[in-house]
């Protein structure tokens, strides 16, 4: 067997009693109090996550723009030193690598936060495309813990242990600054729907900046939150997973994050075959499911209609804000209407389903 | 904490005799291994099940679990509350959390289950 890896802070999970599981090869916290109540508890206040596991690469040297351009499908030109891009990275055949977000450090220099699972893959795949690019690309990920804070009360919490301004970070950009006394690198960025903090440390800081998050935002009911919770936050804010929305068998366009692909900057990688997919119609388009019978569509169960199959569930769960059984599928886009019926099918057996708009929730602001 | 009075499977449910009916359920470690409850499937009213055969379904917000019978028979009644309550199985898996009662075709299936002590000892070995 292989041996499970840890984080810096697996100590701290075990210590809150955190129920423990194999993660992509990660001994990861699924859960500490229990997902629904950890899942209401960033909604309404906030949420400690360690996202250690998160692989971070980065890419330096004079053509490290033209080379991230190249790579990735949306457009880093519009970037200035600071600001942070979310895009999708795709094989020539429009297959989706992963997605990821880019940070600019300053035009030679950008640092890219990819998934977990993938960090081995998108560096191989990344080393593979420098061709006579002048960078150097390194897989950093030991060089950091990632701690997400994300919540409503997320920035109330985090600038108890920061002198840097909060209020002044919008989102999607990030700065430098010390929480705790330790530096760190601070996005205001997220995976949960809610307003919330990434936060970089060096691993020998993590333990040390998790205990003192959760100790100053205790009285506003700060919680630590697992990968269960992490998913089903994810999840109703139509957020995309690798691996279940998003794969090599599945483009940007049909996984509904078309808006990240831009055919008018410079050429990159799937390009041609995205057009082409565009020009002759998308064939296949993620919808919304709510189910109308019993019972809960989860990955992978297949999509019928009239008894054919047309299609499968790419997530699917009980959503603990909505109270009610959700789904996202990838089906064919001429059935994708909404308000249509289409069935689910659970263990043999069609279940109905309606067809709903995807994003399931959407903060107040 | 697990009633003395129940017999015990290695799937973590139980079966509750009185008489020729029998009430099954699932244990208070299969719920805490659960997590959150939020779906419950069972058969109707009137339906046999079949010793060591799928009755149902419990799910958590992140698993499936069949749930297996410990007896063979007919179903004589439904607990439909834990349909619209699924967290009844978390919060009293051996009260109103049980799932159904079954009119027993032949208890002697029953004499394989564990006592609360040869469950709780085989717990304590699983978990280790």
């Amino acid at each position: 067997m292989v041996e499970l890896k840890r984080t810096p802070l697996y100590e701290e999970h075990k210590g809150a009693k955190a129920k423990l599981i194999d993660f992509g090869g990660w001994e990861m916290p699924v859960q500490y109090a229990g997902v629904i109540e950890e899942h209401h508890a960033v909604r309404k206040n906030a949420g400690l996550f360690d996202t250690s596991h998160m692989g971070e690469i980065d890419v330096r040297g004079k053509d490290a723009l033209a080379y991230v351009q190249m790579l990735i499908t949306n457009d880093a030109s519009i970037l200035h030193d600071g600001k942070i891009l979310y895009s999708p990275m795709c094989y020539p055949t429009g297959g989706i690598v992963d997605d990821l977000l880019v940070y600019r450090y300053d035009l030679e220099h950008f640092f890219i936060v990819v998934n977990a699972s993938n960090t081995d893959k998108d560096y191989s795949w990344m080393l593979e495309q420098v061709g006579d690019f002048e960078v150097s690309v390194d897989n950093v990920s030991d060089q950091y813990v990632q701690l997400a804070l994300q919540g409503p009360l997320a920035e109330t919490i985090l600038q108890r242990l920061t002198k840097v301004d909060l209020s002044k970070l919008v989102y999607y950009t990030f700065t430098h600054g010390e929480v705790d006394g330790v530096p760190c690198l601070i996005s205001r960025t997220g995976y949960t729907g809610e307003d919330g903090f990434e936060i970089y440390p060096s691993p020998e800081f993590g333990r040390q900046l998790w205990q003192k998050i959760l100790e100053v935002g205790a009285t506003d009911g700060v919680q630590p939150i697992g990968l269960g919770a992490r998913d089903t936050l994810r999840f109703e804010a139509r957020l995309p997973l690798y691996g279940h929305e998003l794969g090599r068998e599945i483009t940007p366009l049909e996984a509904g994050i078309g808006f990240f692909v831009k055919f008018n900057k410079v050429d990159f990688i799937g390009k041609d075959a995205l057009q082409a997919q565009k020009e002759q119609g998308v064939p296949r388009k993620l919808v919304g499911l709510e189910m109308v019978g019993r019972g809960i569509a989860r990955a992978h169960y297949p999509l019928q209609k009239d008894g054919k199959d047309i299609g499968f569930v790419t997530s699917g769960s009980y959503s603990p804000t909505l109270n009610k059984n959700i789904a996202l599928g990838l089906i064919p886009t001429e059935l994708a209407v909404q308000g249509e019926v289409i069935d689910v099918l659970i263990r043999e057996k069609p279940v109905q389903a309606k067809i709903i708009p995807t994003l399931f929730y959407k903060r107040g602001k | 904490m697990n009633p003395v009075e129940l017999k015990y499977n290695k799937d973590h449910e139980y079966a509750r005799v009185s008489g020729n009916t029998v009430t099954l359920g699932i244990t208070d470690h299969a719920q805490e291994s659960l997590g959150d409850v939020v779906f419950v499937e069972l058969p109707d009213d009137g339906t046999t099940v079949t010793v060591g055969k799928s009755y149902g379904t419990v799910e958590s917000v992140k698993a499936v679990s069949d749930i297996t019978a410990s007896i063979s028979g007919k179903v004589v009644e439904v607990n439909t509350l834990v349909l619209d309550s699924p967290d009844l199985l978390n919060s009293d898996p051996y009260g109103e959390g049980w799932l159904i009662k079954v009119e027993a075709d032949d208890l002697s299936p029953l004499e394989t289950m564990m006592t609360v002590a040869e469950y709780e000892a085989f717990v304590a070995e699983e978990e280790h």
